[in-house]
């Protein structure tokens, strides 16, 4: 097999050296291997680490114990290999969906050196990617002129438009309405089928990671720690239809039950 | 359509209702002019001196312009500090505070003994008065940054200067430009006070001058002439607002 894209060994966060002496850890022993081009979805109860989790992925912390690997070199800073989407869209109001879009290129390099000769060039890129997610004609609209899954859609634009190696989405959808929802995960399952970038979607909706991840871990809270990694076997490409097949509610139905363990077992140990 | 049309023009009818009844009274009552002059002698008096009016009120404008002018880019530096460390917030925000809680006209004598008589202690009066709202809400409107967009952009390599020149100051330009109008008229406030006990020519000079002399009806043209010069640059700041920051008045904005 060839080396993991993704590598999480003996991961352990506190988020600071007064918690670190009470051992009281964010997250615990992570270990997590994750290939080239794979979807991977983690589900848990809120609070439960997740958001930590994709801290240190994207080299925002550095973890207190263990090693992060990605792309086979250990993490050592904010990893501009990666494009980042959160519930709230965070979109800036006072620049036009196209301006939103762009903004990371005037940041990152090496598009941040050149963008004003090739503006151009990369106005170009963010119209074909906003029209990918059905965005087109909404360029020179701003966020506020948008609903809210148009909003979220530009947001995504936002985090793919460097063309990053790696999209974290934090509840990404969280805040739709189940059918603008459900439009978004096509969009989502079609924009990585194109370009077969790594996904870590963090998610609480259960149908969500079945019907995107090929890998779903499911986390537990107070500690945080990946209790269960189901994979999922279901053939690609998915249509929506394969969620009301019999495997598709099967595979939500036993993660359903990991979660519901997890809840019951929490306040116990909390105590 | 109709009401839209009463709304556009409630102040100006108030105004108008304002001054017919305030005439009314005066002539009703017989209140003498020296107490209390009715609008019709303040507009008398107005005529009369229009031209030593305009040569104050000129001099109060161009003064108070300084003072703001200054007011604004130590606000704005200062509010850019502050907004920007979180050090330097808790090291400056109390004492400004303190500061701002001093009776500005106190600081006239002592800005008299430093400066002399004239334009040095009204400048720097309107600029004393007026800084301290802009500074603060520069410093607001940068430290209202989302934890989420901060990830996104850092995530990516961002300096911290590019999250302030990028996010931090156009989020800022609201807040700006709604000091601006607070400001603006508190300079006013400041010139005026300054004027009235460490000037030889302003409005302020011509307040107490006019009422030494018992012309009230002067006075109260001067006062008139005050409200409508910070009027005027109250509307003029709202205006620019409106046409450079529309988006943060569209009502829901994206959460």
């Amino acid at each position: 097999m060839s080396q993991p894209f993704v590598d999480f060994e003996d991961v352990w966060l506190a988020y600071n050296d007064e918690l670190l002496t009470e051992g009281n850890f964010a997250v615990e022993d992570i270990n997590l291997k994750v290939n080239k081009g794979a979807f991977v979805a983690i589900v848990g109860p809120s609070g439960c680490g997740k958001s930590t989790f994709m801290k240190l992925t994207t080299g925002l912390r550095m973890p207190s114990r263990g090693r992060i690997l990605v792309d086979g070199a250990p993490v050592t800073g904010p990893l501009k290999i990666s494009g980042m989407a959160f519930q709230a869209s965070s979109l800036l109001p006072w620049r036009t969906t196209l301006n939103n879009v762009l903004l990371p290129l005037e940041i990152v390099e090496p598009y941040r050196s050149n963008f004003k000769a090739k503006r151009d060039e990369y106005v170009a890129r963010a119209q074909a990617l906003l029209e990918t997610v059905g965005l087109k004609g909404y360029e020179d609209k701003y966020p506020w002129e948008l609903s809210g899954g148009m909003q979220q859609r530009a947001s995504i634009c936002r985090a793919l438009i460097h063309e990053p190696k790696m999209l974290l989405l934090d509840e990404p959808f969280g805040a739709l309405d189940a059918f603008t929802r459900e439009e978004l995960w096509c969009t989502l399952r079609d924009l990585w089928e194109a370009q077969r970038f790594n996904v870590i979607l963090v998610t609480h909706d259960l149908r969500e990671s079945v019907f995107l991840a090929d890998t779903v871990y499911v986390m537990s809270k107070g500690p945080g720690r990946f209790v269960v990694k189901k994979d999922i076997h279901l053939p690609r490409p998915r249509d929506l239809e394969i969620t009301y097949t019999p495997e598709f509610t099967d595979i939500v139905h036993e993660l359903r039950g990991h979660i519901g363990a997890i809840r019951q077992s929490a306040p116990s140990a909390n105590a | 359509m109709k009401s839209k049309n009463i709304e556009r023009w409630s102040p100006w009818i108030l105004l108008v209702a304002t001054i017919l009844i305030w005439e009314l009274l005066c002539k009703g009552f017989e209140v003498s002019e020296f107490v209390f002059p009715s609008p019709s002698r303040i507009w008398e008096q107005f005529i009369e001196y229009r031209t030593v009016i305009a040569g104050h009120a000129w001099r109060t404008y161009w003064v108070t312009m300084v003072g703001f002018g200054i007011a604004i880019v130590v606000g704005v530096m200062l509010g850019f500090l502050i907004g920007s460390s979180r050090l330097a917030y808790a090291a400056v925000y109390p004492l400004m505070t303190a500061f701002n809680a001093l009776p500005k006209a106190a600081f006239v004598p002592i800005l008299v003994v430093w400066f002399g008589i004239g334009v040095g202690p009204a400048v720097l009066t309107a600029f004393l008065i007026s800084f301290f709202p802009i500074m603060v809400n520069i410093a607001t409107g940068l430290a209202t940054l989302e934890p989420e967009l901060e990830d996104v952009l850092r995530v990516l390599g961002a300096k911290r200067w590019d999250v302030l020149v990028k996010v931090g100051l156009p989020r800022s330009m609201p807040y700006f430009f709604g000091s601006l109008k607070v400001a603006i008229t508190l300079a006013f406030v400041g010139t005026t006070v300054s004027e009235m006990t460490a000037s030889n020519e302003g409005i302020g000079y011509l307040l107490i001058s006019a009422g030494s002399a018992m012309q009230m009806g002067l006075a109260f043209a001067g006062l008139v002439v005050v409200g409508a010069m910070a009027m005027v640059m109250y509307e003029l700041f709202d205006y620019i607002e409106r046409h450079t920051t529309g988006w943060a008045h569209r009502g829901s904005q994206n959460t």
